[in-house]
């Protein structure tokens, strides 16, 4: 749909790639918490990383936004080369939406002012073209009816989806989720996820860290598999839940879905 | 028989109201004065205090007091052998208590400026008042200028000019405390920024300018705003005496404010910096639109501390021979038609009420805004 939305000779300047990863490298002090890492994610596809913790996946996913600094390689995002010009970074970060594990809400906003925030400020939107698409993704999240209500007041699901609404305001051409189930509890986890299965069949390009392999099974185009700041294994999700390659993935395979 | 390890509800409970707390005015001494034997300790021992404080106090500031007169009728006598306060002399004294030597053809200008003060207040301070937005203009943007015009004068309108070497008492207070308070929150808070500012310049520039005049007393201050200033700018540009404290009143409470500001930013958690940073708000819209209204919530009682302390602390600006409320009532005590002891205690009596009102006022102010504010995010 939000590939729908825009005009043919827009989408014919725009590239088959949306994000090329190329030789990035990134420490923290003497921690070598990326390395070498190397991704082309296609227009609309949908790649699921997991991996155990610390091994680098929610910070290769902030780098595809700058949230995180890297020291040597290169990331290109819909054509814009990211690098220290805050214009490219501003650039990047509006046609990428991003969804944390603990939504980070803005708390003194309501849920409609949370959605209509950057779409104000940051794409000049009148008030109320904002309001009207805020309302858009609300229904499309199915919570129209919290709009007016605090986040403090919602659920944490219902959180997580205003969250996905907040980002899909800015009509991303990507988005990216760092473990946007793991903070919630289980009963709310099927909420999100059917919110987020919603969007892959709208065709819209998809980066997330997640353990929850079901989602992996029915949505991903590829699973990447990352330990130790590596990229150890990248398969379509039927081949690699069956035949995972790696030792290590398969020694992860077993804890998690066991 | 029933398993000790499995039990299955047949029939659902039925949902109840809670328990009526114990109503009536003895349910409520029960819980709140006699709770348990340290509670009624307690309650016994505000009870003697208040035997002991309240009723003399009462004596003095009402019943014995002298409402009008003059000192010898303050004065011990037969009718009243002790005496209370003399309200008389509040009385006489009390339009210089409040303008100062501002000529008296004038004063009318000096009250026009407390109605528009007022107004200006109340519309700000009334959280559902219609068109906050032009209150704010009319408070930040019309009233200064007003205000100077009023206060200043301007020949050209027919107002003749007055030296702030006349003006003095309450408006002198009022004056140096709403430019002080006004002037200290967007400093401080350009000097809280500016100390987490990544630029080093900006950052060691904010450091010095805090920790130096947090450093140093607030007479200080005053003393180098008003001595050497001077010698920084040319002779015929050199501000005016009330001018030159209220830059350091300003600058002492900016410092201050800085501080309390900083501590609020710094509650703020990254995950709002980032959610903000990841919608593509640049940083003086993730500041302005995300971190400032949750960190200035945060530091609201902090905020009203300094403005408290700020209000108190103007009546230092005697130091620098500006005559301020407590200075005209300390100069009027001294007049020998009137000085004895009860006239200096009622003087400062009197300033000990006003002070109390505003800062308490203030206070009270503050509190309901919290309790409205939490209410929301609760």
């Amino acid at each position: 749909m939000v590939q729908g939305s825009t005009d043919a000779a827009d989408e014919k300047a725009r590239p088959e790639v949306a994000v090329e990863i190329a030789g990035l490298n990134k420490w923290f002090g003497e921690f070598h918490v990326l390395r070498d890492i190397n991704l082309n994610v296609a227009r609309g596809e949908r790649i699921v990383i997991c991996g155990p913790s610390g091994s680098g996946k929610s910070t290769l996913l902030r780098c595809i936004n700058h949230l995180e600094d890297w020291q040597t390689g290169r990331i290109v995002v819909d054509g814009i080369e990211l690098n220290d010009d805050p214009r490219q970074i501003v650039a990047v970060r509006r046609d990428v939406g991003m969804v944390f594990q603990h939504f980070n809400l803005f708390p003194h906003l309501t849920v409609l002012e949370n959605c209509t925030l950057a779409p104000i400020w940051v794409r000049q939107m009148p008030k109320r073209d904002a309001e009207a698409v805020a309302m858009k993704y609300l229904e499309r999240v199915r919570i129209p009816e919290q709009a007016e209500k605090y986040p403090a007041r919602l659920s944490g699901g219902q959180q997580q989806r205003v969250a996905i609404a907040r980002a899909l305001c800015m009509n991303p051409n990507i988005m990216l989720f760092d473990e946007p189930t793991s903070a919630l509890d289980p009963e709310m986890v099927k909420e999100v996820l059917d919110t987020m299965v919603g969007l892959a069949s709208d065709g819209i390009t998809m980066l997330v860290v997640s353990h929850e392999m079901g989602f992996a099974r029915q949505v991903a185009d590829r699973v990447m598999f990352m330990a130790d700041g590596q990229i150890l294994e990248i398969n379509e999700p039927k081949a690699f839940f069956a035949h995972p390659q790696h030792e290590r993935t398969r020694l992860f395979l077993q804890q998690i879905l066991h | 028989m029933a398993s000790d390890t499995f039990y299955l509800r047949q029939t659902p409970l039925v949902v109840l109201l809670p328990p009526r707390a114990r109503a009536g005015v003895l349910g409520w001494l029960r819980a709140n004065l006699f709770s348990s034997p340290f509670n009624i300790g307690l309650t016994a021992i505000c009870v003697i205090l208040i035997a002991w404080v309240v009723p003399p106090l009462l004596r003095f500031l009402l019943v014995n007091a002298t409402w009008s007169g003059d000192r010898a009728a303050c004065l011990p006598s037969a009718d009243n052998p002790h005496p209370g306060a003399c309200w008389a002399f509040v009385r006489v004294w009390l339009s210089y208590f409040v303008y100062g030597f501002y000529p008296i053809a004038q004063r009318w200008r000096v009250d026009l400026f407390f109605v528009a003060l007022a107004f200006g207040i109340g519309w700000l301070a009334w959280l559902r008042a219609p068109r906050r937005d032009v209150a704010a203009l009319y408070f930040f943007v019309v009233l200064p200028v007003l205000s100077l015009i009023l206060l200043c004068g301007f020949p050209l309108i027919g107002l003749p000019g007055v030296s702030t070497v006349l003006w003095g008492g309450v408006l002198v207070t009022i004056v140096v405390a709403t430019v002080g308070m006004v002037c200290s929150l967007p400093l401080g808070i350009l000097l809280a920024l500016a100390r987490r500012s990544q630029i080093p310049v900006v950052k060691w520039l904010a450091v010095m300018f805090i920790e130096f005049v947090r450093g140093v007393p607030l007479i200080t201050v005053l003393f180098m705003a008003s001595v050497m200033l001077p010698l920084f700018v040319p002779e015929q540009l050199s501000p005016d005496k009330l001018l030159r404290a209220l830059i350091g009143v300003a600058m002492f409470a900016s410092a201050y404010m800085a501080e309390v500001i900083r501590a609020g930013l710094i509650a703020i958690p990254r995950g709002q910096y980032e959610a903000a940073q990841a919608l593509g708000l640049g940083y003086w819209r993730t500041t302005a639109l995300v971190v400032l209204p949750q960190a200035l919530r945060v530091t609201l009682p902090n905020i009203v501390n300094v403005f408290i302390a700020l209000f108190k602390d103007t009546t230092l600006v005697f130091i620098v021979g500006i005559f301020d409320f407590l200075r005209t009532i300390e100069a009027a005590r001294g007049d020998p038609r009137w000085t004895s002891p009860i006239v200096s205690i009622t003087g400062y009596a009197f300033a000990a009420l006003f002070y109390f009102v505003c800062c308490y006022g203030m206070s009270r102010y503050v509190h309901g805004m919290e309790r409205r504010l939490a209410r929301r995010s609760g």
